[in-house]
């Protein structure tokens, strides 16, 4: 793995890179799981396609598989075209019971299957880190950044040179707190939206294009 | 009764990462919160959680994870040159790792410079306080 993302890296930085052709750049949604990376794919998709392209839930881990959305075309105030391939990644988590399921209503035989499709789910999600060109870490606001996970992600990010944007999500809400979230990780770009009611959207498309830069 | 159980990072400090993960992994299957000293490096941060997905079971639920690190930030130039000297010569031993088993531990809140570290029993009862 290190030894892939060296050369990955270094034919970056020398701006040659036949395995990476520019209109199959993949621009990652990752994040812990109900932070609202499905909401935004639905969101980025339905601007843009007019379409939508996961199914979502208040229960956690409703994502269990990579979802990709290829050809997708975003247009900036100037004119400027960015065409990427989305992905949107199951949540990742520390810990799946199965009993949380049941809690939410759900019969034990299907609480047990989700469980064992989402810590699948968490395994593909790890490994498609190294396969992204840019990744939109998506948060809820109105949960404590501080997370492990949170760390974790970004860490690995970083350790492997994939831009990030941190997209702390759901500022309609009255208990989000931006601050927090941009003093938990002050080296980043941070955009705070509403992916449900697309508050704050185009200042987030903006910031996709100085990602993928 | 909870049992915490100290990993001097000497102990794992030739281990491969696979081999470190798994004997983390091993102690918090035996539920117990590991408290080791140092941190992991980030991809075996990863290789635990994915590690731990594959172990999940109806008995083995999952791990709470938490790590204090000096904020780099924060440290005077000679505090952190002390700090290079220090990984260069005895590893990476700044900071502090805690591991427990999701059936024992709730959460671990950072603060960022503290650690709360909530137990199943202790949530419930400070649940059973508000409500009152």
């Amino acid at each position: 793995m290190a030894v892939r993302t060296f050369f990955k890296n270094l034919l970056k930085k020398l701006s040659f890179n036949p395995f990476s052709k520019r209109n199959n750049f993949k621009l990652g949604l990752y994040g812990p799981p109900n932070g609202g990376k499905s909401t935004l794919a639905n969101r980025i998709c339905q601007d843009w396609l007019g379409e939508e392209m996961s199914t979502v839930s208040h229960i956690a881990h409703e994502t269990r598989e990579i979802k990709i959305k290829e050809q997708v075309t975003i247009k900036n105030s100037k004119g400027k075209e960015l065409t990427f391939s989305l992905v949107d990644t199951p949540g990742i988590s520390t810990k799946i019971d199965y009993e949380d399921f049941i809690k939410k209503g759900m019969k034990k035989n299907d609480a047990k299957k989700r469980a064992k499709e989402a810590t699948k789910g968490v395994i593909d999600s790890i490994k498609w880190l190294d396969d992204m060109d840019s990744v939109i870490v998506t948060l809820d606001a109105t949960k404590d950044p501080y997370s492990q996970v949170n760390i974790t992600i970004i860490g690995n990010l970083q350790a492997r040179n994939i831009p990030v944007l941190i997209a702390a999500n759901k500022i309609d809400l009255k208990k989000a707190n931006l601050d927090i979230i941009k003093a938990a990780f002050p080296q980043y770009g941070i955009v705070g939206i509403s992916a449900k009611y697309g508050k704050n959207i185009e200042e987030f498309y903006e910031q996709l294009f100085k990602l993928a830069k | 009764m909870v049992t915490f159980q100290f990993v001097p990072y000497h102990d794992i400090e030739n281990l491969t990462p696979t081999k470190r993960v798994n004997k983390l992994l091993k102690i918090v299957k035996e539920e117990k919160i590991v408290i080791m000293e140092g941190r992991l490096k980030k991809q075996e941060e990863a290789d635990l959680i994915e590690i731990t997905m594959e172990e999940i079971s109806p008995k083995f639920k999952g791990i709470e994870l938490s790590v204090i690190y000096p904020d780099k930030e924060k440290q005077y130039p000679l505090q952190r040159l002390k700090g290079v000297f220090a990984n260069v010569l005895l590893g990476d031993r700044q900071g502090l790792t805690i591991i427990g088993p999701a059936s024992i531990v709730n959460k671990i809140e950072k603060d960022p410079d503290k650690i709360e570290l909530f137990t199943k029993e202790s949530t419930i009862r400070y649940r059973k306080r508000k409500k009152k």
